[in-house]
């Protein structure tokens, strides 16, 4: 059944866009936030680490490695240095706390430079091509935080 | 050597290393100041350094001898021009400036305020285009407008930026300052996020600079040409997901300022080269 539903879901992100909003995934604006964090899973779908990670190497898509360094990753040159080195992230935060960061960090950390990456309005001078749109989709917010909770050695 | 120092340098003071950090750029015999105390008006900086700073060994190599300076193609296509007739009352730059040379000390000065408007080295050549040679104004970040000023710049290479910021140009610098703290696009970033509080920093392959402007017009190794101010703001913008103002509009020009008077004591390097 999980297989069944990423598969459509993967159909699906081919014809809309990776960054369209599904039905049933909770809209970017009704993401509701207790003390930056976000309890419930935006899809209702568990995250799949192994996509996750691919997300979160991604120029295109997470790009995370640009600013954050992570030895999980050693084979990739060019690891960032703007943000915290997220080796060991799990054991530092929780999961909801992750989500939450993920989503819209400033939330958490006000005047950070990291983007929200599951925000679709509220922008200035943003792009055409990226308006009502978010930088991930829900789908890979969940697949990146499972992957980020992988990460539990410093 | 200069490797173990700049890993052995970063061992100890972290982020704040980068390579070449202790070099210092010679061309010609002349020393050009690519470190200086910042000015008062940038106050969140202690020191201000010229983009060189923040390149590969190999790049900045380039910089100091301009026989190896890719930009110096597009100087000598300039100097031709120079002198070449154009527009309807038959003159080139040379009928009214018998020598280039006589535009020494103005690059450090520019952009200028006159009249409440920004007034930038493409203005002033197109200025002189259209207006007494009844020619074509050139694009902004044309082959033959970048060339052209970067050709002027040059004259004025080694003298240390003194942008004036306050009477007539103090409205202007102010609409620059808020535009370089204002987060746009839907990275949702400001000039400021990357190139004053993480300056130093890599992002992904590329180092981060304080992105000054002292060596524009610059020669991009990635796109092998020279690259205007506003050119440059707009692949910045674009990079941010950012819809880019417009290049030569009010916006960029107030950008030039502010960020042009940041730079106030690095040396002009015109024409710099840049990864």
């Amino acid at each position: 059944m999980r297989i069944l539903r990423r598969a459509c879901f993967g159909a699906l992100t081919l014809i809309l866009g990776a960054s369209t909003t599904l039905a049933a995934d909770i809209a970017p604006g009704d993401v509701v936030f207790t003390d930056g964090a976000v309890t419930a899973s935006l899809t209702g779908v568990q995250g799949d680490a192994a996509n996750g990670r691919k997300v979160f190497m991604n120029r295109k898509l997470g790009n995370c490695l640009a600013c954050h360094a992570n030895s999980d990753m050693n084979d990739q040159s060019f690891h960032g240095e703007v943000g915290p080195v997220l080796d060991g992230v799990a054991s530092r935060w929780s999961e909801v706390e992750l989500r939450g960061i993920l989503v819209n960090s400033k939330m958490m950390f006000e005047g950070t430079i990291m983007p929200a990456f599951y925000r679709d309005a509220g922008f200035t001078r943003n792009l055409k091509s990226f308006e009502g749109k978010t930088i991930m989709s829900a789908q890979q917010i969940e697949d990146v935080l499972a992957y980020l909770l992988t990460l539990n050695e410093e | 050597m200069r490797t173990l120092l700049a890993i052995s340098l970063s061992a100890l003071v972290g982020s704040l290393a980068w390579a070449g950090e202790d070099s210092s750029l010679v061309i010609d015999g002349e020393e050009i100041k690519i470190r200086a105390t910042a000015p008062a008006h940038a106050d969140a900086l202690d020191e201000v350094y010229s983009g060189w700073v923040f390149r590969t060994d190999e790049t900045q190599a380039l910089q100091m001898d301009d026989f190896e300076n890719p930009a110096f193609v597009f100087v000598d296509q300039a100097i031709d021009m120079f002198s070449k007739v154009d527009g309807t009352e038959g003159k080139s730059c040379a009928s009214c400036h018998d020598d280039v040379a006589e535009f020494a000390g103005l690059r450090p000065t520019m952009p200028r305020v006159v009249d409440g408007e920004v007034v930038t080295m493409e203005d002033m050549v197109n200025g002189c285009r259209t207006k007494r040679m009844g020619a074509e104004p050139w694009k902004w970040s044309s082959a033959s407008m970048t060339a052209m000023t970067a050709l002027i710049g040059l004259q004025s290479r080694g003298t240390e930026i003194n942008v004036k910021i306050d009477g007539d140009a103090a409205a202007q610098w102010e609409a620059g300052k808020e535009l370089y703290y204002t987060r746009v696009g839907q990275l949702d970033m400001s000039c400021a996020n990357c190139h004053e509080d993480n300056y130093g920093n890599m992002i992904r392959a590329d180092h981060l600079s304080q992105g000054q402007i002292n060596g524009f017009p610059t020669y991009r190794l990635k796109n092998t040409k020279l690259n205007s101010v506003h050119g440059r703001f707009k692949g910045c913008m674009e990079n941010i997901r950012a819809t880019p103002f417009k290049e030569g509009g009010e916006e960029f020009k107030a950008l030039e300022l502010y960020l042009a008077s940041r730079g106030n004591g690095l040396s002009v390097e015109t024409p710099s080269v840049r990864n």
